[in-house]
């Protein structure tokens, strides 16, 4: 482990800022979805009662967990479709200046999965495969509505958790348009001028041919990046419009640029904690579950940023300098492999760690090129089901999954049948949360360990040994939590191999899995909490406002996340750093 | 206490003083409830050797695949360690497996142990509750009854023709005659008699019992005996459904059902145990992509060892032991959710009578009136109290030889105060329609009334009338004490006296104190500290039991309650989402018994009372229901205790696990090998034999029960996480490498 001033004071002014943030993010969202009054009424409730009269919503029926549940697929359903039409049929729709033919049927399957979970993993690159069209009415839309569905997702599970006796968790229409367009919309608009300001293009141009400065004839590819770019950061979206993602200059050209991407992340995330705390009337609960995240957070950013500045041992043995000098640009010591340049090792590892804290799947450099234990810390944090912080909604159910486990299994030892926020955490309660967190190692554990016995799986691997482990076990992962980020070295993308389709099909899966499948044994673990009384609380009651109350919550996350993975994870990551250091690498 | 051979001179209904609250406590038990020492508890020792060899005996019987069903985590052990003999099997057979052989056998030797040690410790749990049953089934013997044969209509004792029949063939409805010296032969309402009964034999409690008609007092138990006098029994239940079958069930087990808490962490460990199977099963193919397939022995040891066995094993045991806790302390619930409630209980409804005071008011302070001294009011209040046998009467001697040092009183006779003694003395007892007491005293033991002495003690009012109507005067200072005294919850006791031909005069008041027991200040902090808000229901006026409230030390109070405002009371603290405990006895305290989310009835009341109650206190001790919800609680940090320490033991034994089955294809792997185990064989072997037995090691624990401190919830919750989860963190690391010592010791390390 090593540390870099640059590096710790990265790490420490980001998260300063986000703590600054959390709490007028998490009034915003508590003034949007309480219905109270915002300075965007006067503009905005208008086109708002005009969608529902369209619509025919009753603006105040609100619907129980079943309904809103129903609701929610039923539209999820339907917006696949015409993504999926669009890919296919894009040669045929206008805005598609560089020509793109249709898309594969099997990886327009997968594209349109893919963007409906929230997850954007991409087996594509997007400037070879996607018209502007397709990317704008598809794709953008998506990361739109995907994100809005996660964020009223977990405002319907707050209401559960701080509704006493009631059946209804809200309407989910009225919670989608007013998502959309009280917070995604106009936040995405001034967000996608600033990173216009700072260099992001957008425009409906054709791709421009140069010739380089070594004379190689060049293709710049461009077109309506910036308003893609704010949705994907703060929607956590992650999808890139280029290939090479939040690395492109034109997706991320300066430091400040990858400030305002990385502090997007988890704007929403932690806005949702400082609320669940607010409208469950008890603060300080929000408050130390921030703690407890704000903590696997550091941790995990420490550790990747140590691992990467100390760089590999066997090139010290070879003579390489790995020592940083702080105050010069030509010597930043450790593992810069696969990181861009302008960022360094701060700014790459802090990225890496809060794209997969939260389910965004944004990069700005290449995982498969940090060291294993660097490598580690973003797989580790997908697989603990990305609620530090977390992706926009899931984060935060995801969040609350764990600290119902946790009240109940150290609940009971202070005598009382174990409650959480004065709601008894009875049979069904544990039957769904028990239900949730089974989800994902089912799908993570089962899908790698298919593609890892299989050939069209296994032969996609690129490096031999533990690392290719890794590789599968990262892109399963990365699907399942809905993070969308690659590891890379999978090599998946190549149309009409047997990879290609294996992974595009097996991918689909593991990304409905991961959404749906977690998402409705929440949503009916808060539908069943909404119902119950509000036991108040007393000196008996177990503290759920306690540094204590933070330290075990950070214990049941990490204890079951590492007792799920830890035999994986010794086969891949773990033994390849013992290795690492006994000489070998992959 | 009263000997059970010479039951009679106390007994005759028509020698009960007319009060009979009186010479009773409140439940009608004879003399004092608090004085009377504790029995001891019923039930054996921990660990009997006729229960363990018992359960020796079970912990193979449940090997059934059946039995082990209905425990996930427990069936998945039993399934390992079949195909692990299997693999011990094949190894036999092949010869290349001839250097796995010791470990595959030792591997599934102890995976069978870590099954018969889980049944050990549920036979262990049922065995004592089993030993009881078979305790109280003597008490079921076969009897004979006196049916009256005309069923329903009036029956006269001795004149009603009766027909002896066995007690299984009584029917609901049946009148029978039990007389002295007889078992009663079902449960029943006494409709005709009052008799002293032995309920030893369900209670424990040799002290007889008033049984009467009419009233809270008139339930009866069948196996019961009935010690003097006679009744008339109306049977209230058909055979096999009494209360002595429905304890004999209960204490057995019989039919137990799992508590919700219980299938709620069922679920919990259900899910721990599929993910871990999943952790398991995908390791095989990450292994064979490695290039170091594991053997199948090392995969069921690893699985064995990272699902939840030592709650899931336990887990039972610690339902049971919880239940067979409560018998032991002499009260039966009638349903395991009914305990876990306890757990949850925030607020207990207390009588006050009995319960938070002693019963009886006691004399604390002589008043007396201007122009006379105190020392004078206490010599006659003594003198009108020497005869008195009411508690209060007893109270005021007591006071008066105490405080004011009166000897053996010095008046005329010269003897000592028994009543007995007092030729000289006539008692004037207390009538409902005078509502005074007193005593005539005549002048030197002559029958002339000019000497003679009359002391009177009663209620204000009566007292005063009386002087008045000798014609005394009444101290202007005699009122304002009267209402000082009832304003804090006293009850004043005027004293007047009448010498010779004098008119009366009043002396002064006794101070009748409503004495709050002690320790109940202490324990209603501890309540406090727990959690739990006390409530004290009476029927005095809100001043009254405002200041005994206060004095007691409980959190609030209902004043002048009725059956209505209980229910009230209890309605509304539930719908504000609390769960409400509260004991009653009456048969108008059914309701409010019925609605408690934890109700206990007291054994000595009403049949009404205990069938609406969750639980039967067969101590009819009110104040037992502190110790319920402690033994709720326990059962609940005991669970969670060995829920923690399970999990937390898993990252041990990877430690132990991981690294010994991949060595071989990955020797950078021993890094992670902390506990420098000695080969990967011992490695696994050890991590497996510490499995199973800190489940044996942990059996007094899950029979015991933790300790409940009541310390608040923050504190106790840091406490139990210190022990059990970074001491179940911790201490596998020690056991294991302990035991792989031991085994390279032994030279079983191949």
């Amino acid at each position: 482990m090593s540390f870099t001033f640059n590096g710790v004071a990265q790490i420490l002014v980001f998260f300063v800022i986000l703590v600054l943030i959390t709490k007028p993010v998490g009034l915003y969202l508590i003034a949007v979805f309480e219905k109270r009054k915002t300075w965007l009424d006067p503009v905005l409730r208008p086109v708002e009662r005009l969608f529902y009269k369209v619509a025919g919503v009753d603006e105040q029926r609100e619907h129980d967990w079943k309904m809103y549940a129903v609701a929610m697929l039923i539209f999820s359903v339907i917006s696949t479709v015409p993504l999926y039409i669009f890919e296919r049929i894009q040669n045929h729709l206008p805005l598609n200046p560089a020509g793109q033919g249709p898309v594969d049927p099997t990886l327009a399957w997968n594209t349109a999965v893919s963007f409906l979970t929230n997850t954007n993993w991409q087996n594509y690159s997007g400037e070879t495969t996607m018209s502007y069209f397709t990317q704008m009415a598809g794709l953008a839309f998506h990361n739109f509505t995907s994100a809005a569905v996660g964020i009223i997702i977990a405002v319907a599970v707050i209401r559960g958790f701080t509704r006493r006796s009631a059946s209804n968790l809200g309407n989910f229409w009225v919670d989608l348009v007013r998502c959309c367009l009280y917070i995604l919309l106009p936040i995405a608009f001034v967000y996608a001028l600033v990173l216009v300001w700072q260099g992001v293009p957008q425009n409906f141009n054709a791709y421009t041919h140069i010739a380089g400065i070594q004379g190689f004839a060049q293709t710049i590819a461009q077109g309506p990046v910036a308003s893609q770019e704010a949705i994907k950061m703060m929607g956590t979206n992650g999808g890139g419009f280029f290939n090479a993602n939040s690395a492109h200059p034109f997706e991320n050209p300066t430091p400040f640029s990858n400030l305002l991407e990385m502090l997007s992340i988890f704007a929403f995330g932690a806005g949702l904690i400082y609320m669940f705390g607010k409208l469950s009337g008890n603060t300080r609960n929000g408050w130390a579950l921030f703690g407890a995240v704000s903590l696997i957070f550091l941790l995990g950013a420490f550790i990747c940023l140590g691992a990467e500045q100390a760089g590999n041992p066997q090139l010290a043995k070879l003579g390489v300098n790995q020592t940083a000098n702080e105050w010069s640009l030509a010597q930043p010591g450790g593992n810069m492999e696969g990181k861009e340049m302008r960022f360094g090792i701060g700014s790459s590892t802090l990225f890496a760690t809060v794209t997969t804290d939260a389910s965004c799947g944004a990069i700005n450099s290449w995982h498969d090129s940090y060291t294993p234990i660097g490598g580690m810390v973003p797989l580790v944090n997908i697989q603990l089901g990305e609620i530090i912080f977390g992706g926009v909604g899931s984060g935060l159910y995801g969040l609350l999954v764990f600290a119902i486990l946790s009240v109940f299994i150290a609940g009971l030892m202070v005598g009382r049948t174990p409650e959480y926020l004065g709601k008894k955490i009875e049979q069904f309660e544990m039957k769904m949360a028990a239900l949730a967190i089974l989800i994902l190692p089912l799908s993570i554990l089962g899908f790698t360990a298919l593609a890892i016995v299989l050939k069209p799986g296994y032969s996609a691997i690129a490096n031999a040994g533990p690392h290719g482990l890794t590789e599968v076990l990262y892109a399963f992962s990365s699907m399942t939590g809905n993070n969308g980020s690659a590891f890379a070295g999978l090599g998946t993308t190549t149309v009409g191999t047997p990879s290609f389709a294996f992974y595009n099909w097996t991918g689909s899966f593991a990304m409905i899995i991961g959404r749906f499948a977690f998402l409705i044994p929440v949503m009916a673990l808060a539908g069943s909490l909404a119902k119950k009384k509000i036991v108040p609380a007393g000196p008996g009651t177990f503290p759920t406002t306690t540094p204590l109350f933070t330290g075990l919550v950070i214990g049941v996350i990490l204890i079951v996340g590492a007792l799920t993975f830890f035999p994986a994870l010794a086969l891949g990551p773990i033994v390849e750093h013992l290795l690492m250091l006994a000489g070998k690498t992959f | 206490m009263i000997d059970r051979e010479e039951p009679a001179p106390v007994l005759p209904p028509e020698s009960l003083p007319a009060d009979n609250t009186q010479d009773r406590d409140t439940h009608g038990r004879i003399g004092s409830p608090v004085a009377k020492a504790r029995r001891p508890r019923r039930g054996a020792s921990l660990f009997d050797p006729t229960i363990m060899r018992r359960a020796i005996g079970d912990s193979f019987k449940k090997l059934d695949p059946r039995v082990q069903m209905k425990n996930p985590v427990m069936f998945v052990v039993e399934i390992g360690s079949v195909i692990t003999t299997i693999e011990f099997v094949r190894a036999l057979l092949d010869p290349g497996l001839a250097g796995d052989r010791l470990f595959i056998f030792g591997v599934a030797v102890w995976l069978w142990f870590t099954v018969l040690f889980a049944n050990f410790a549920e036979a262990m749990a049922e065995g004592r509750g089993k030993a009881q049953a078979d305790t109280l089934r003597r008490a079921r013997t076969e009897t004979l009854a006196r049916r009256f044969v005309v069923k329903g209509a009036e029956v006269v004792i001795h004149t009603s023709p009766t027909e002896s029949v066995a007690a299984p063939e009584l029917r609901k409805g049946d009148l029978v005659l039990v007389e002295a010296g007889d078992l009663i032969p079902g449960d029943g309402e006494v409709i005709e008699g009052v008799a002293s009964v032995d309920e030893s034999a369900i209670t424990g409690e040799s002290a007889p019992v008033i049984r009467e008609s009419g009233g809270d007092r008139s339930a009866v138990t069948g196996g019961t005996r009935v010690l003097s006098d006679w009744v008339i029994v109306r049977i209230s239940s058909n055979p096999g459904e009494t209360f002595l079958d429905r304890m004999i069930a209960l204490v057995e087990g019989a039919n137990r059902q799992k508590t919700p808490n219980e299938i709620a962490l069922n679920i919990l460990l259900a899910s721990l145990t599929i993910i871990f199977l999943l952790a398991v099963v995908t390791l095989e193919p990450f292994a064979i992509y490695s290039g170091a397939p594991v053997s199948v022995t090392a995969l069921i040891a690893l699985l064995v060892c990272l699902i939840p066995t030592t709650i899931g094993g336990l887990l039972s045991a610690i339902g049971i032991a919880g239940m067979d806790r409560l018998v032991q302390r002499n009260v039966l619930a009638m349903s395991g959710r009914a305990v876990e409630a306890a757990g949850d209980v925030d607020v207990l409804l207390l009588d006050k009578t009995g319960t938070i005071t002693l019963g009886n008011r006691m004399a604390s302070e002589f008043i007396p009136v201007s122009g006379v001294g105190e020392q004078e009011l206490a010599e006659a209040a003594l003198l009108s109290s020497l005869p008195d046998e009411t508690p209060e009467g007893r109270s005021i001697v007591v006071l008066a030889r105490e405080r004011y040092h009166l000897g053996e009183p010095h008046q005329e006779n010269g003897q000592d105060g028994h009543p007995a003694n007092q030729q000289n003395m006539n008692f004037i007892p207390f009538s409902a329609t005078t509502r005074m007491s007193g005593v005539d005293i005549s002048a030197g033991g002559s029958n002339g009334t000019g000497g003679a002495r009359r002391l009177r003690k009663g209620a204000g009012d009566a007292i005063i009338a009386w002087v008045s109507e000798g014609v005394g005067a009444i101290p202007s200072d005699l009122r304002p004490t009267v209402e000082r005294i009832s304003r804090a919850g006293g009850t004043p006791l005027v004293v007047a006296e009448q010498a010779g031909a004098n008119p009366p005069r009043i002396l002064g008041v006794i101070y009748l104190k409503d004495i709050v027991k002690s320790g109940m200040r202490e324990r209603f902090d501890e309540l406090r500290r727990m959690g739990i808000r006390t409530v004290m229901i009476t029927g005095d006026n809100p001043l009254t039991a405002a200041a005994i409230a206060q004095e007691a030390g409980v959190d609030d109070f209902l004043a002048q309650a009725t059956p209505e405002t209980k229910m009230k009371l209890i309605r509304e603290q539930q719908s504000g989402g609390k769960l409400v405990a509260m004991t009653g006895d009456g048969t108008n305290d059914a309701p409010a018994l019925a609605q408690a989310d934890v109700g206990v009835a007291m054994n000595t009341g009403t049949q009404a009372a205990k069938e609406a109650g969750n639980m039967v206190d067969l101590d009819s001790n009110p104040t037992k229901l502190i110790e319920i919800v402690e033994v709720g609680k326990q059962l609940l940090i005991t669970r969670g205790a060995l829920t923690t320490f399970s999990i937390a033991n898993d990252v041990a034994k990877y430690f132990a696990i991981i690294p010994a089955v991949f060595v071989i294809t990955y020797p950078q792997l021993q890094a992670l090998n902390v506990m420098r185990l000695a080969t990967p064989h011992s490695a696994v072997l050890s991590a497996v034999i510490f499995n199973a037995l800190i489940i044996v090691a942990l059996i007094p624990l899950a029979l015991r029960g933790v300790k409940f401190r009541p310390i608040g919830a923050g504190p106790l919750l840091r406490r139990n996480l210190l022990i059990y989860g970074i001491g179940g963190i911790i201490l596998p690391f020690i056991g294991i490498k302990l035991i792989d010592l031991i085994l390279v010791a032994l030279n079983l390390t191949h």
